[in-house]
């Protein structure tokens, strides 16, 4: 009989302990707080934000930067001339007032007096010509110089003036002034932007500055008490990096965050069944600021027919795509421009689904079963293709809803899904392909040359479905010289019209950002207005009693 | 023996470079580059911008061009600047001319991970070696059933949920263990033990989760080595001797059991500098999986060839020092050697 080893015994003993201690901490309890999230109080300065973002920027220049984690951080330090208000109308931050000279070529900005940048040096013309000479300078490695560069001349004749003149009228130009962000002269002069320390240490003018960052974790920053736009509310905004959305969901469960931005499940599922959750935390909706589509290559057939492409835009059920995919949380669009806003046209309304009219259009162009397979066909062709996108859920099954619609009236539909830099470079640029499901911008600023005008075809620029409309180049060509609104409003209504009768790409959806915040935090305008829940962050607050460190003290 | 060594470390100059070369052109084979990102399918960006790029990073030469460029750096120890985050030093700190110092990517990315690694590797020794002896000394009973059997799930069960699983039994339903990240915020602020064991907290269940899919090999490893030596005629000599049933088990056994493991703790090195892309995007920890993986999908290529040559360079390393391990500890491979 072989003695047992004592290291049997011990270790069962461990286990025993380990299972043990295990048990005994099961019943320890959280501590939830007492504080009466829904109660109103009066506005005061002071507190903490904690938000999550998926991805960590590598620079707080934005225009070297590029990622849009960038952007959302570099945006509460610096200042661009002009912004976009709640109603998404231009008005001026840095700038107080501009005017465009009677040929439309002369856009001069008068800058607000008393600009100061954090550090406490003045803020004038000269950093603003600077920072324009830095985005147009060829050694910057900036992808957005193009706008910049059409340029001719920038002056700042004073400290509160600063003048530049295109070579012909350029409306996009009052948006692009919109998006650079201006950089303090005094500090950058003689450095090399491309890897200057400025990027990770930045000094900006605009309500906060940066306080801490730590790589791969968080970024802190603190209010900067010399902000000339007005003072924000909450002292503190600290965005800590969690790549997944599911630990993100933890964190805000756990009320570690105050704020993420969910998804439709999350949002449409998850919350209405956890009182919990909606006790203390706020669930807002905001149209975001892109739509989903469908695109045609107009160079092959049959896309080439106008028929073909407005019979699928018919046997496409828009509601069910936004139904399945975004539980609901979605619009349908009929042009490129965010409803609501000034430039969609209110007309204009999505293609209905109607198989019936489908299957009537495609036999007018041709398209019949003749051979009883179930797949029309033309000429002994079946009407065959395949949808490529890339690597993302909601595109994904999008896609599966489209192949399920175009079977029902006898088109058949594969779907490839594709990593998105091989998507680009083996597909995009080269245009081998035969319709694709992605998803632009809804433009702010009106003009979309670079996506519809038939000049816009080489390999690398962005109309690469081959659109190809001699009235709708026109009237991008006129949009992009008439700086009056007005005026330009009623040529992006009727770009929208063609472009919808066109029918070169089939417009699924344009989703719903899902933002959600503490009840802790106060003074979110709900509804969102259409520039979203954010326009107004510097006026948020957190009133002292349902500050973080005030409840987890107990 | 002197000899052997420099001949070994004078094989790996080649070995590195074809190693490299393969990389390189495997990396060159996936399309696109740093221009083909999603945040350059931009309607304000120009493709005259992105042409400039490419020449900046000289992406427009061939890939044999570029490949010389690379090694030429290389061989000063150069290993680049990344392209896709501002241009920051792939390996190493560097300091400006206004004594501006920018931290290496690697550099900031390779302790977490090492630690991690360390700590899990640790738990895996200290968990898989007792298990391993138990399921041998009971061969085909129910604790070695049980173990193999818990040592399985640990290894087949998807990390990523387990690792949600847990983060959201001890992190939300109880208030026990932080969810994500390495510290609280304004753990600075707190005195150096809690710090150290706010820390400790965070790694957790990073630690616990690697650890638990780790078990499977190793402790199976020790029981099935010692299955092999406990059947050898010099256990039962030792038996017969009367010697206790622990002398036997742990001075004669056990020692003889354990020599494979040398080879694997050798293989097991290059893998301490390797973090997991799921498990590290999840416990959101920047460390050196999400460093590759990011690199990857941005087409970074100077840091995914700088994690690759370390990486290869310390396989090649962790080869050597196996060998070595291994005729230090059995006297017969040690003669071999020699000869």
């Amino acid at each position: 009989m072989q003695e047992k080893p004592q290291i049997t015994r011990v270790f069962t003993c461990l286990v025993a302990a380990l299972m043990a201690l295990l048990l005994m901490s099961c019943s320890q309890q959280r501590n939830e707080g007492t504080a009466n999230f829904n109660q109103t109080y009066p506005s005061e300065a002071g507190g903490t934000l904690v938000d999550a973002m998926s991805g960590e920027p590598s620079g707080l220049i934005a225009m070297i930067a590029g990622e849009s984690s960038a952007s959302t951080i570099a945006s509460n330090i610096f200042n661009s001339l002009l912004k976009y208000d709640k109603n998404l109308e231009l008005t001026g931050e840095l700038a107080q007032s501009w005017d465009v000279s009677a040929d439309q070529k002369t856009i001069t900005f008068h800058l607000k007096p008393n600009l100061k940048w954090a550090d406490g040096k003045p803020l004038t013309s000269e950093d603003v010509l600077f920072t324009w000479q830095l985005v147009t300078d060829d050694k910057t490695r900036t992808p957005y110089g193009a706008d910049y560069k059409l340029v001719k001349k920038a002056e700042a004749p004073d400290p509160e003036t600063f003048k530049v003149t295109y070579a012909q009228p350029y409306a996009p130009a009052l948006d692009s002034w919109s998006g650079l962000h201006i950089l303090p002269k005094h500090l950058l002069a003689g450095q090399d932007i491309n890897n200057t320390p400025f990027a990770r240490n930045p000094v900006g003018s605009h309500y906060y500055q940066l306080d801490q960052w730590k790589k791969g974790e968080s970024i802190s920053l603190k209010r900067n008490v010399n902000a000339t736009q007005g003072q924000a509310k909450i002292d503190h905004l600290v965005s800590r990096i969690i790549p997944d959305r599911a630990a993100q969901f933890l964190e805000l469960m756990a009320d570690n965050i105050d704020s993420m931005s969910l998804n439709s499940i999350q949002y449409a599922r998850i919350f209405p069944s956890r009182p919990d959750l909606t006790s203390k935390i706020a669930q807002y909706k905001e149209l975001g600021n892109s739509y989903t589509y469908l695109g045609f290559n107009l160079k092959r057939k049959p896309f080439d027919d106008v028929r073909v492409r407005q019979a699928i835009n018919y046997a496409i059920d828009k509601q069910e795509i936004i139904d399945g995919v975004l539980l609901g949380l979605g619009l349908p669009v009929a042009s490129p421009y965010k409803p609501g806003t000034r430039w969609s046209n209110p007309e204009l309304h999505p293609y209905p689904y109607d198989p019936k009219k489908a299957i009537a259009l495609l036999k007018e162009a041709g398209f019949e079963d003749h051979d009883h397979d179930g797949i029309l066909d033309k000429d002994g062709q079946p009407l065959s293709f395949e949808i490529l996108t890339n690597q993302n859920k909601e595109r994904e099954m999008s896609a599966v809803l489209v192949q399920r619609r175009l079977k029902e009236i006898g088109i058949d539909v594969k779907i490839r899904v594709v990593e998105w830099a091989t998507f680009i470079s083996r597909f995009i640029k080269t245009g081998d392909f035969n319709v694709v499901l992605l998803g632009w911008g809804l433009g702010l600023e009106p003009d979309q040359f670079n996506i519809w005008h038939s000049s816009q075809q080489a390999p690398g620029q962005f109309n690469f479905i081959g659109y190809n409309n001699p009235t709708v180049d026109k009237l991008l060509e006129d949009g992009r010289m008439e700086l009056n609104p007005d005026k330009r409003m009623k040529i992006y209504h009727e770009f929208a019209k063609i472009l919808l009768e066109d029918s070169p790409v089939v417009y699924l959806f344009a989703g719903y950002g899902l933002p959600a915040i503490h009840k802790r935090v106060k003074g979110i305008d709900d509804p969102a207005p259409p520039a979203g829940i954010g326009h107004n962050s510097y006026g948020w607050y957190i009133p002292a009693p349902l500050r973080r460190n005030e409840i987890s003290a107990e | 023996m002197l000899k052997y060594l420099m001949n070994r470390l004078l094989w790996m100059v080649p070995l590195l470079v074809g190693i490299s070369l393969i990389s390189f052109l495997i990396m060159h084979l996936a399309p696109g580059d740093i221009t083909s990102t999603e945040a350059s399918f931009n309607p304000k960006t120009s493709e005259e911008s992105r042409q400039k790029l490419r020449e900046l990073y000289h992406l427009d030469k061939p890939v044999i061009v570029q490949y010389g460029l690379w090694l030429k750096r290389m061989s000063t120890l150069d290993f680049g600047r990344s392209f896709a985050s501002h241009q920051s030093p792939v390996f190493w700190q560097e300091t400006d001319k206004d004594g501006n110092i920018t931290k290496g990517m690697i550099q900031e990315a390779l302790p977490v991970t090492l630690l991690i690694n360390v700590l899990s590797l640790s738990l895996i020794i200290a968990m898989a070696l007792p298990l391993g002896v138990i399921s041998a000394l009971t061969q085909n009973k129910l604790p070695d059933r049980s173990i193999t059997i818990f040592v399985f799930i640990g290894f087949a069960i998807p990390s990523f949920w387990l690792a949600l699983m847990l983060m959201y039994w001890t992190g939300v339903s109880h208030n026990w263990l932080p969810i994500s990240g390495l510290h609280s915020l304004g753990a600075e602020k707190m005195p150096w033990l809690a710090q150290w064991i706010d820390g400790l907290k965070h790694l957790t269940l990073p630690i616990l989760i690697s650890g638990l899919t780790g078990l499977a090999g190793i402790s199976l490893f020790v029981r099935n080595g010692m299955l092999d030596v406990l059947h050898q005629d010099y256990i039962t000599t030792a038996r017969a001797k009367g010697l206790s049933e622990n002398t036997v088990v742990y001075k004669h056994a056990l020692r003889n059991a354990l020599l494979p493991l040398i080879t694997i703790f050798g293989l097991s090195i290059p893998g301490l500098i390797g973090g997991s892309v799921i498990a590290e995007s999840i416990f959101a920890i920047p460390g050196m999986g999400k460093l590759f993986y990011d690199a990857v999908l941005m087409r970074d290529f100077p840091v995914i060839m700088g994690i690759l040559t370390i990486g290869s360079a310390l396989t090649l390393i962790g080869n050597l020092l196996a060998d070595l391990a291994y005729a230090w500890a059995d006297p017969r491979v040690r003669k071999g050697v020699v000869q």
